[in-house]
C-alpha cells in the first residue's frame, strides 16, 4: 500500500517535471515535402524547418498564423506560442501541406 | 482548344522525335537522355520567357508574386539540369519535341503582347495553368518513364512535384482574378 503511494507520487512529479523542458522539433523539406507530415507538439515547443530542396519554400498556416519563408539549404523556426490545431502548406507549391497538433 | 492544340502538337512532335530516333538508331519510339533534357530545359527557358514578359507587363501583386516564383524556381531546375548534363557529359539534343514547345510558348506571348491589364493577367495565368498541365503530363506519361539515366530521371521526378505545385498556384490565382 505504502510502495503504491509513493509509486504514484513519483510517476506525478515526473509528470509535472516533464513538460517544462521545451523541445525542438526538425522538420526535413526535400522532394516537394515536409518530413514528416504531422507533429505533435506543445506550447514553447520550436519547429525548425531545414530546406534541403532544390527550390525556395514556405510553411503558411491555413489561418494566417504564420507565414515563413524558408530559402534553399536554410533553415526557419518558429516558437510555437498557443494550442490548436494547425493545417499549413507552401504557398508556391500547395501541393505541399503539412500538419501541427499543439497541446497547452 | 488552347490546351488540346499544345497537348497534340507535343504528343505528335514525341511521335516524330520518337519516329526519327528509331530509324537513326534503332531504339525504339523512346526520346533518348540528350532529347529529354532538352526538352525539359526548353519547357523551363519558355516559362522563364513568359514570366519575364509577366514581370513587365502585370502590375497585379499576386500575378507578379506568381512570375518571379517561375523566375527563381525555373532557374533553379535548369540550374540542376545544367549541371548535370555536364556531369553525365550528355550533350542535350535540338530535336521536334522541343522546336514545339518553344514555338508554341513564343506564339502565346506574341498573343499576350498586344494586351495589357487585367486581360494580360487572364490569359497569362490561363496559359500557366494549360502550359504547366501540358509539360506535366509529357513528364509524367513520357519523358519520365523514358529516362534511362537514374539521376536524370530522379532530378525530372522532383521537378514534376515542383511543376505541378505551379500548376496549383497559378490555378488558385486564375480563381482570385475572377
Amino acid at each position: 500500500m505504502r510502495a503504491g503511494l509513493i509509486a504514484v507520487a513519483t510517476a506525478l512529479s515526473v509528470a509535472l517535471v516533464a513538460p517544462a523542458g521545451a523541445e525542438t522539433i526538425n522538420v526535413t523539406i526535400d522532394k516537394v515535402a515536409y518530413a514528416p507530415m504531422n507533429i505533435s507538439a506543445r506550447v514553447g515547443d520550436t519547429i525548425e524547418w531545414n530546406n534541403v530542396d532544390l527550390v525556395a519554400h514556405t510553411s503558411t498556416a491555413r489561418d494566417k498564423s504564420f507565414d515563413i519563408m524558408i530559402f534553399p539549404n536554410k533553415k526557419q523556426s518558429l516558437t510555437l506560442k498557443k494550442a490548436g490545431e494547425f493545417n499549413y502548406y507552401c504557398k508556391f507549391h500547395p501541393n505541399m501541406t503539412g500538419h501541427i497538433s499543439v497541446k497547452p | 482548344m488552347k490546351l488540346k492544340t499544345l497537348a497534340a502538337a507535343f504528343a505528335a512532335a514525341l511521335l516524330i522525335g520518337g519516329a526519327a530516333n528509331a530509324q537513326s538508331a534503332n531504339s525504339g519510339t523512346k526520346p533518348n537522355d540528350a532529347q529529354i533534357a532538352h526538352i525539359a530545359y526548353t519547357a523551363g527557358l519558355a516559362d522563364i520567357a513568359n514570366a519575364e514578359q509577366a514581370m513587365k507587363k502585370s502590375k497585379n501583386k499576386e500575378v507578379r508574386a506568381f512570375a518571379q516564383n517561375m523566375l527563381t524556381d525555373h532557374k533553379a531546375v535548369n540550374d540542376k539540369a545544367l549541371a548535370l548534363v555536364k556531369k553525365l557529359k550528355v550533350t542535350p539534343q535540338d530535336n521536334d519535341t522541343s522546336k514545339a514547345i518553344a514555338k508554341g510558348q513564343a506564339d502565346e506571348r506574341a498573343k499576350l503582347a498586344k494586351l495589357s491589364g487585367k486581360a494580360f493577367d487572364k490569359a497569362y495565368v490561363d496559359n500557366e495553368v494549360a502550359y504547366h498541365k501540358t509539360v506535366n503530363g509529357a513528364l509524367e506519361t513520357a519523358l519520365i518513364p523514358s529516362a534511362s539515366n537514374a539521376e536524370l530521371k530522379s532530378l525530372l521526378e522532383t521537378g514534376l512535384k515542383i511543376f505541378q505545385g505551379h500548376q496549383q498556384h497559378a490555378e488558385h490565382v486564375a480563381s482570385e482574378l475572377k
